[in-house]
């Protein structure tokens, strides 16, 4: 026994050894001169066939940040790194911890664009002074709601506030038609929110553009005291809809898509649009920066370009159900069309400042 | 000094055995113990003071904002779990250490193997996963509607759920310092109770269970500690904790100072506990072995077997088949409607360099440490002992952020590198291999070690083998504990790996937050099969002649 414990070292070590000197690939000694994009998104099974190499190193890497699930945006960018052959290089995680991470980096981030969820995550690096100005051929192709006031993030892609409902327990005709409906206590422990969610807090912050801070936390308290179940997330509350532990919640509008395709048609929830052009409505934007301080400037610009073009336009429509930004992209025809949708006009830009949104939903007691 | 002694664990006469060679430090031991034990304690120290850099950013403001009475509130809701937690896992982990240790449980190696596993699953998709199941409206209240008109369950979020989802997932913290405490334990002592007439139970409580003690306490305080840190679990089942509203704070307002000032509340608090565990396991005894003691009988059950069955049937059937049954049906339903699943390859491959790495770092920087404060008992051993546990209840990302803070703005040549994750994983899991390591140091007599040394071998050589092989039971708990944390290790992995470095963890994360379940089954249903291979290893371990 005592000749067993250097053995299992031996053996911790020889695996250890054997996994990372495996041939594919060292990511760490070199990412630089790594020819194999696959390493940094690989989704997709072609990964083998492209091998840039040579390519990699006349064009240069890009470093993207990435507050969009791989997922979601894996696909895309993937396809950005094969056409380009620019060595793309992605960081995913949550938007909130790509911008803390950002924040916290400061001038000596090794990023160059940020691809962020909502706009809350790209404000706050914008305050921060770390995004920088885009030209104007890449703001000039979505409409200026969609892109910050200052010019230092553009929105990519759209998603609706709507109301998610369960079809068996609930007709269409049984749902108010704008948000103050919620407050009536007919909704009295039906309703699921996500009061800690990022979507929910944009949404938040709308309201008190359009309905003013005293109108919003009346709504506010209306709805705590009318027994809401809260949720961590939008597909919480989608599944819980279905479920039908709660009737009804208020979600973005491309999660029932993700279940649709996950449980198949019967999935008995579906999607609620609140047209009348208050808060409940709202299109809310995923969007993108460069950062001031990144090295490869040109190739970041090239893929804001990309992600503006009617190819990855029409990846968001099709693929993820979003609405598309860029003008002549046909949205999905699951979904409303924009004009039908009926979004308030309120400026994105000015809904990155979360802070005072979370201070109302501690005085109503939403977040702790 | 002697103040010190008196108050010190052992009264067993080990101090009075040793030569006066020992307390004094010799050059070699100041090199070989002293030095590597300080690098380690600084690692640990720089998230503390990344916080309070932080906190003291942010001014007043910061203060002033967590002095709020709902922080009071989250205090007391933050403790209660914590103690809950650790109170039930130990109840869970007990008998099952004692099943698959000592007793003829039929298939005990299987469930040896086993047990430890639900360790493996990430709390955040556990959490979803019973949410899901055991819900108002779940899969269960499903199954009762027919039959019984059951058309909801209580609900299950909130306290309840936490509690469920908490202990299930992280008994086997307790769980494998016990195995590892009761492989070393001499089972001299139950034969002569036995044989003096007292019964197995009677024997259980009072021979087995009061020498268990250490290793329970070293358990039980990391499930405090992770209690303490825990996200995943909380959140979905909507518990305010104190990391939730710490999350809270990054998530939504991106007020890092805040949320710093909030970290060094957590960190304060888990001073408390560890100044507590450590006048509790100051009062405990143990009993040393001055041999290595032979193998003991396994204890006939004999018709105690059927309840002993039911009882971890329950426990595995509930942590870890109920996960992997709603795994297997997302997968087996994305599959069926034709979704691709992605090749896991790499990340499979990642997730075990990077866990075989911070298993690897996390025991050989625990040695130091262990010996200083087991061995060589004084106020700064003790001292070095403390601090390795204080950054363990900080939430990782709070870890993940004070490494990008000094790692992009101090060292650029390390950040980001495969280094670089190791040192965040050795920050976050030295305390696991601490806790398991000494608890089986502390059972090994050092008579041993002395009459190597006086029969002329070197330190080292006295190390390597007398004191290694001893050790080796905890060294082996201590490296699975930190192997399967780091399996499931999310916050830190993301922001802090070289870029591109998926494991099999950020692979299920990325999937099941954005609802896709097929995509989210395949990654999480391997990281308990990858985790099972260095299990059996080590079950093969244990089960060989000792």
């Amino acid at each position: 026994m005592f000749h067993n414990f250097p053995k299992f070292t031996l053996l911790l070590v020889a695996v250890l050894l054997l996994v990372a000197c495996a041939p594919a690939v060292n990511p760490v000694a070199d990412p630089q001169a790594d020819p194999e994009p696959g390493l940094v998104a690989d989704p997709a099974p072609e990964e083998e066939t492209y091998s840039g190499g040579d390519v990699a190193s006349e064009t240069g890497t890009l470093v993207i940040y990435s507050g969009r699930s791989e997922s979601l945006v894996g696909p895309i960018i993937q396809q950005f790194a094969e056409v380009s052959g620019i060595d793309v290089q992605v960081r995913y995680g949550s938007t909130s911890e790509m911008a803390a991470a950002l924040l916290e980096e400061g001038a000596n981030s090794p990023a160059d664009v940020f691809f962020a969820q909502d706009p809350g995550g790209l404000g706050a690096v914008e305050a921060a002074g770390l995004l920088a100005e885009l030209p104007e051929d890449i703001l000039s192709k979505v409409d200026a709601f969609y892109a910050s006031p200052n010019g230092r993030w553009v929105g990519i892609s759209g998603r609706a506030r709507v109301v998610v409902y369960n079809t068996e327990r609930l007709q269409v005709s049984d749902l108010p038609d704008d948000l103050m409906g919620f407050t009536d206590t007919s909704w009295s422990g039906r309703l699921g929110i996500a009061p800690g969610n990022g979507s929910f807090q944009t949404m938040v912050t709308g309201m008190r553009q359009l309905w003013g801070e005293d109108e919003t936390r009346a709504w506010l308290q209306a709805i705590a005291d009318n027994n809401p179940t809260y949720y961590e997330n939008n597909t919480s509350i989608v599944a819980a809809v279905a479920a039908g532990e709660v009737d009804a919640g208020l979600v973005n509008h491309y999660y029932l898509y993700r279940f649709l395709a996950e449980e198949g048609e019967n999935f008995p929830a579906r999607n609620h649009y609140l047209a009348d052009g208050g808060p409940g409505s709202l299109l809310m934007v995923a969007g993108a920066g460069r950062l001031a301080n990144g090295e490869n400037e040109a190739n970041a610009l090239r893929f804001l370009n990309f992600l503006l073009s009617p190819v990855a336009q029409q990846y968001f429509a099709s693929q993820t159900y979003e609405y598309p930004l860029v003008e002549g992209v046909a949205t999905s025809s699951l979904l409303i069309p924009l004009t039908e949708l009926n979004p308030p006009q309120i400026a994105l830009g000015s809904l990155a400042d979360l802070q005072g949104t979370v201070t109302l939903l501690q005085e109503v007691g939403m977040l702790p | 000094m002697a103040r010190l002694f008196v108050r010190n664990s052992d009264p067993s006469g080990q101090r009075r055995a040793r030569p006066a060679w020992s307390r004094l430090p010799s050059p070699r031991a100041l090199f070989l113990l002293w030095l590597p034990a300080a690098l380690i304690a600084a690692a640990i120290l720089l998230p503390i003071l990344y916080l309070i850099i932080r906190a003291s950013s942010g001014g007043i403001s910061a203060w002033v904002h967590i002095l709020r009475p709902s922080t009071l509130a989250v205090l007391g809701r933050t403790a209660l779990l914590g103690v809950s937690v650790t109170g039930l896992s130990v109840a869970l982990a007990l008998p099952l250490a004692w099943l698959t240790q000592r007793t003829d449980l039929p298939g005990h190696k299987l469930w040896a193997l086993i047990t430890p596993l639900p360790l493996v699953v990430p709390s955040y998709v556990g959490a979803y996963l019973f949410a899901s199941a055991l819900g108002p409206r779940g899969l269960l209240q499903g199954w009762l509607e027919q039959p019984f008109g059951i058309t909801r369950l209580p609900d299950l979020y909130g306290f309840p759920g936490s509690l469920l989802v908490l202990t299930l997932l992280n008994y086997p913290f307790v769980l494998l310092s016990l195995r590892a405490a009761l492989q070393r334990m001499d089972p001299a002592l139950e034969e002569a109770a036995r044989s003096l007439g007292q019964s197995a139970w009677g024997t259980f409580w009072k021979i087995t269970f009061p020498q268990l003690r250490p290793a329970m306490t070293a358990g039980g305080l990391l499930v405090l500690l992770y209690v303490l840190r825990d996200f995943g679990a909380v959140s979905v089942m909507r518990y305010n904790t104190f990391t939730r509203v710490i999350y809270v704070q990054y998530q939504n307002s991106f007020d890092r100072s805040a949320a710093a000032a909030l970290s060094i509340l957590l960190v304060a608090l888990s001073l408390v506990v560890l100044l507590a565990e450590m006048r509790w396991r100051g009062r405990s005894t143990h009993h040393n072995a001055a041999r290595t003691p032979k193998k003991s009988k396994r204890l006939p059950l004999g018709a105690w077997r059927w309840p002993a069955l039911i009882f971890c049937g329950l426990i595995i059937g509930l942590a870890l088949l109920l996960p992997a049954g709603i795994l297997l049906y997302w997968l087996a339903r994305g599959l069926g409607s034709g979704e691709q699943i992605v090749s896991l390859w790499q990340a499979s491959r990642n997730s075990i360099v990077a866990s075989t790495m911070a298993a690897l770092l996390a025991v050989a920087a625990s040695l130091p440490v262990v010996i200083l404060d087991v061995r060589r008992p004084s106020r700064g051993s003790r001292v070095l002992e403390r601090i390795s546990y204080l950054a363990f209840a900080l939430p990782g990302i709070v870890v993940a952020l004070a490494l990008v803070f000094f790692g992009a703005n101090f060292a650029p040549w390390i950040y980001q590198t495969l280094p670089m994750l190791g040192l965040a994983y050795l920050i976050l899991f030295l305390p696991q291999a601490i806790g398991a390591v000494r608890t089986s140091m502390l059972q090994a007599h050092p008579s041993m070690e002395e009459a190597a040394r006086s029969l002329g071998k070197s330190p080292p050589e006295v190390f390597r083998r007398i004191t290694l092989p001893l050790v080796r039971p905890g060294i082996a708990a201590a490296a699975a504990l930190v192997f399967l944390s780091t399996m499931k290790e999310l916050p830190v992995t993301l922001i802090l790996a070289p870029i591109g470095f998926k494991t099999l963890a950020t692979s299920v994360w990325s999937s099941v937050s954005e609802a896709f379940f097929a995509q989210a089954a395949a990654p999480a249903l391997l990281l308990i099969v990858a985790s099972s291979l260095p299990m059996a290893i080590l079950v093969s371990r244990e089960s060989s002649p000792g």
